[in-house]
């Protein structure tokens, strides 16, 4: 089967409208982080929507306790604050003219941020047609749906939680991803080989994306909740804290850490799934369905670094940071995976034309 | 931290799960203080602890992802003994080091086995008690509720006209219609729900075990070989008929399912133009197999990802290539026809290949040369292949004559001629049916055509259906163990002496694992409402209490 050219150009075209609207994205967060008061901006929709949802609840302390550190749940009252808590305080000192005008460039941010994501979708379903198959089967092509993931998984946070602090944090890998995309991963559009052709392999390859995607966003909330753990921690000591500024801006740690633990947990047996489709694929493409090939060796790597982190969060003394490093190692795993182990180690994956 | 007896009390009640007590700071220091060395026993207890605790399979998680990484960045002789052998010409003196390390061998490795073992021991250590305790908690009434249930994470009281009594019967049903497990104790209800969390947990590491087990039925049971046929050639299922065969150590390689096939032809396709001309678009294996001598023969097409099943046994497809056509006449007049395999070189599958004759007469003869499926000259007016369809075949040979070297006992490649004995007689071109006439009377050599050959690999793997089985619970396991919530709800019900007699203080208090998933704020929220339909707060003075952070 042929390739439709004009459909490859429009995808072209459209990838680049898909950054730019990301890049103003971006600028928009930033300017949103720099000026407003997040933490108001986090905490205020939830305790809004118990009150509309349930009056009858007056009185009634919904109050999110909080077991990720210590055992059990020794004092709610301490780390465990919902937001809720800290914003009556803050808000009215953060409406100045900045916290205005942050509001509105946040909420801008986000329209363009969904604009953005269209014009993405648009590129990757173009994509898709102009060579009649899925539009991951080689590195350009996974990137721009890995990177359409990351904004979707950000995209539905959102939409059930405040979550446009992680705006910045996930904007940046985002924008960097494509730009290498284009300027350096970019292949013309063309059929698949054979060993390429197989069900098994696009569920694979999918559920990867998928779950790389949300890791994505999972190793931003993680990012920040170790800066702004730093900074609780130096806040309680009352010692001076390098880029305060940034911190500052942070929502709660624990906040953080549990939307990254969300993330986390609905990436990872996604990822499981994958690795699994990956090995059915090999039973019928090679005949083994594991033989230790560098990309699926990493893959695993990768699956036992998070599984570390999910015990992590069980063991006591491993809550908090140490169980954020492990993530951020789960994450280099993958990056790993995709640059390094695709690019410099040669093994039986093929990815054609990278 | 100074800790009362009630805080001990409501940290085992907030406990959720099954998970080993030494998983927190409580644990942890009785756990420490149970290391007496004086008797043999209790080392080995000690040791029985340590390794079935929840930090040593952290550990030794870690170091079963950093013994893999060796194993991807080194060449491996399973996968690529070439890169091997190249390793050694490049780094002489650290490629025996290496190589007794077992660093070309990661996977196979003592250290590697070592990691995953204790890995395994661990897993079967913290699994199998906690099963059982499981069980027992599953059976268990719910835990009586702490005495202050406003101190609970999820909390809410108000006073009420009801009486205690009616309050807890509501409450009861309540809880009953939403289906928590509950327990009544006087005025108070126990509520609770989600053991399907660790029962899913459990599921996950269980099957975990079951995998490693399927792993090791195949490692020793298993066989793998590959074997290299010609079109209109056949294959039996015996050893000797394998190119090679790696077998597990309980395989009976005389027994071997007795399947057989010819390959009637192959086909493969490329692409015509664009980007990735030449790119492979299909490959078909056409066979006739039978599972066994006296079943009927049945037709199937063997292609990349579509193997054939027979017996156990798996057939692939794993490469191809041509095998030129040669019809050689010696001095004597003897005639050979000779279909050899030559080995595709690259993209455009321009072969190179030998053929050697070591009955002709009255010297040994033998052809070295490539086989070009499209041939073309350069620039330069070298012949080379441009495509790998074969469009329009050709063949550059050189013939020798004298002795192959074949009587010395000396294994040699069959892809490569020892001309060291031999003498050149003459080197052509040859396009199909064209012929080359040796000088001096020595004979002929006609280029006929070609046929194509098809590498197999056949495999018998007797654990993949236990492992397939195997990680299809983990991942449901996973699921149930990630996404269900586990939850508590109390309710007391207390007679209020500050009040008109008749009121009644209701209290409420819910517990969850707040990190698993969001929603159990508004689950709560929609309990407590539900009840207050029930047994509504008294509207006079506002008698609720918030609490204050
Ligand atoms: C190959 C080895 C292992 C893997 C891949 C693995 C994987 C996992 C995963 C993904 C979870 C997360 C489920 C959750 O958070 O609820 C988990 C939880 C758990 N694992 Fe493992 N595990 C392994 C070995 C072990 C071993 C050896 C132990 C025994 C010490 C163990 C004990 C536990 C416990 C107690 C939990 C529940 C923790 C909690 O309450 O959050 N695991 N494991």
């Amino acid at each position: 089967m042929g390739v439709d050219v004009g459909l490859a150009r429009l995808s072209n075209d459209l990838i680049v409208g898909g950054i730019a609207a990301y890049s103003v994205a971006f600028l928009g967060y930033a300017i949103d982080a720099a000026f407003g008061n997040h933490v108001a901006a986090a905490a205020s929709q939830p305790a809004a929507a118990v009150d509309v949802r349930q009056p009858a609840l007056v009185g009634v302390t919904a109050h999110d306790g909080d077991q990720s550190r210590g055992a059990g749940w020794t004092s709610p009252a301490s780390d465990s604050r919902p937001p809720g808590v800290r914003l009556a305080r803050t808000n009215a000192a953060a409406r100045g003219v900045g916290g205005f005008l942050s509001a509105r460039t946040g909420r801008f941010a986000v329209a363009i941020t969904v604009v953005g994501w269209l014009l993405h979708l648009g590129a990757v379903v173009t994509r898709g047609l102009s060579v009649h198959r899925l539009p991951w089967g080689n590195m350009y092509e996974f990137t721009l749906a890995f990177t359409l993931t990351v904004v979707t998984a950000f995209l539905v946070i959102m939409m059930r939680q405040p979550a446009r602090y992680l705006g910045v944090f996930v904007m940046t890998p985002v924008v960097l991803a494509l730009g290498i995309a284009v300027l350096v991963l970019y292949v013309a559009p063309a059929p698949l080989v054979p060993a390429l052709h197989s069900f098994w392999l696009a569920i694979h390859v999918t559920a990867a994306i998928l779950a790389s995607g949300v890791f994505t966003v999972a190793t931003a909330a993680t990012v920040m909740f170790l800066i702004a753990d730093r900074y609780a921690v130096a806040m309680a000591s009352g010692k001076p804290v390098r880029f305060s500024a940034l911190a500052r801006i942070m929502p709660a740690p624990d906040v953080l850490d549990r939307t990254a633990y969300r993330a986390y947990a609905f990436a990872f047996p996604v990822w499981t799934f994958a690795v699994i489709a990956g090995a059915i694929w090999a039973e019928y493409a090679w005949g083994h369905y594991w033989q230790w090939d560098p990309k699926e060796t990493w893959a695993f790597i990768t699956w036992v670094i998070y599984a570390g982190y999910l015990h992590a969060r069980a063991t006591a003394g491993w809550r908090g940071r140490k169980a954020a490093y492990v993530a951020m190692l789960g994450f280099t795993s993958i990056v790993f995976n995709f640059f390094i182990v695709n690019i410099f180690i040669t093994g039986v994956h093929s990815y054609a034309g990278v | 931290m100074s800790e009362t007896q009630a805080d001990v009390d409501d940290v085992m009640a907030a406990k959720l799960d099954t998970a080993p007590v030494e998983a927190d700071e409580l644990g942890t220091r009785q756990r420490a203080g149970r290391a007496p060395r004086s008797s043999l026993w209790a080392s080995v207890r000690w040791a029985w602890y340590v390794l079935t605790s929840m930090r040593t399979a952290l550990i030794l998680l870690f170091m079963l992802a950093l013994a893999a990484v060796p194993g991807t960045i080194l060449p491996q002789h399973a996968s690529s003994p070439l890169r091997v052998r190249q390793y050694y010409v490049h780094h002489p003196t650290l490629a025996p080091i290496i190589n007794r390390l077992g660093g070309f061998d990661v996977f196979g490795s003592w250290w590697f086995a070592g990691v995953y073992l204790l890995l395994f021991i661990s897993l079967a250590g913290c699994v199998i008690p906690r099963s059982r305790r499981h069980l027992r908690a599953m059976r268990a009434r719910p835990p009586a509720a702490p005495r202050n249930l406003g101190r609970l994470p999820h909390n809410a009281s108000w006073t009420t006209d009801a009486d205690a009594d009616a309050v807890a019967t509501s409450a009861y049903a309540l809880l009953r219609s939403k289906r928590f497990r509950v327990d009544r104790a006087g005025s108070s209800v126990a509520a609770e729900k989600g053991h399907l969390r660790e029962t899913g947990n459990l599921l996950f590491h269980l099957s975990l075990l079951v995998v490693l087990a399927g792993v090791a039925v195949s490692a020793a049971f298993g066989f793998t070989g590959t074997v290299l046929v010609k079109e209109h050639n056949g294959f039996s299922d015996t050893a000797i008929a394998y190119d090679s065969l790696k077998a597990g150590r309980l395989v009976d390689t005389t027994k071997l399912p007795p399947f057989s096939f010819t390959l009637n032809s192959f086909d493969a396709t490329y692409e015509r133009s664009g980007p990735t001309r030449g790119a492979a678009d299909s490959f078909n294996a056409r066979v006739t197999w039978q599972p066994n001598l006296s079943a009927k023969p049945r037709d199937y097409d063997i292609t990349v990802n579509h193997p054939l099943s027979s017996g156990g046994a798996n057939v692939y497809l794993v490469g191809h290539g041509y095998a030129p056509h040669f019809k050689v006449t010696d001095a004597t007049g003897q005639v050979f026809d000779e279909v050899t395999p030559f080995l595709p070189q690259g993209g455009t599958f321009e072969s190179q290949g030998v053929v050697k004759l070591p009955d002709a007469q009255p010297l040994q003869l033998g052809i070295t040369g490539f086989f070009l499926p499209t041939a073309i000259n350069d620039l330069n007016g070298r012949p080379i292949s441009t495509f790998p369809a074969p469009d329009n075949p050709a063949v550059v040979i050189g013939v020798f004559s004298g002795d192959l070297g074949l009587d010395d006992g000396v294994p040699r490649s069959v892809y490569t001629l020892d001309t060291s004995k031999m003498t050149l007689l003459d080197t052509a071109e040859l396009g199909s049916g064209q012929t080359l006439t040796l000088p001096g009377g020595q004979g002929s050599v006609t280029f006929v055509g070609f046929d194509q050959w098809a590498t197999f690999q056949i495999s018998r793997d007797p654990g993949k259906g236990v492992v397939l089985a195997a990680v299809v619970c983990m991942v449901l396991g996973l699921l149930l163990s990630l996404r269900v919530r586990r939850r508590r709800v109390w309710v007391r019900a207390v007679p209020d002496g500050s009040q008109p007699a008749g009121r009644t203080v209701v209290a409420v208090g819910g517990l969850t694992r707040t990190d698993a998933t969001s929603g159990f704020d508004d689950e709560f929220a929609g309990l407590v409402a539900a009840l207050q339909k029930v047994v509504p707060p008294v509207a006079d003075r506002s008698t609720e209490r918030v609490q204050e952070d």
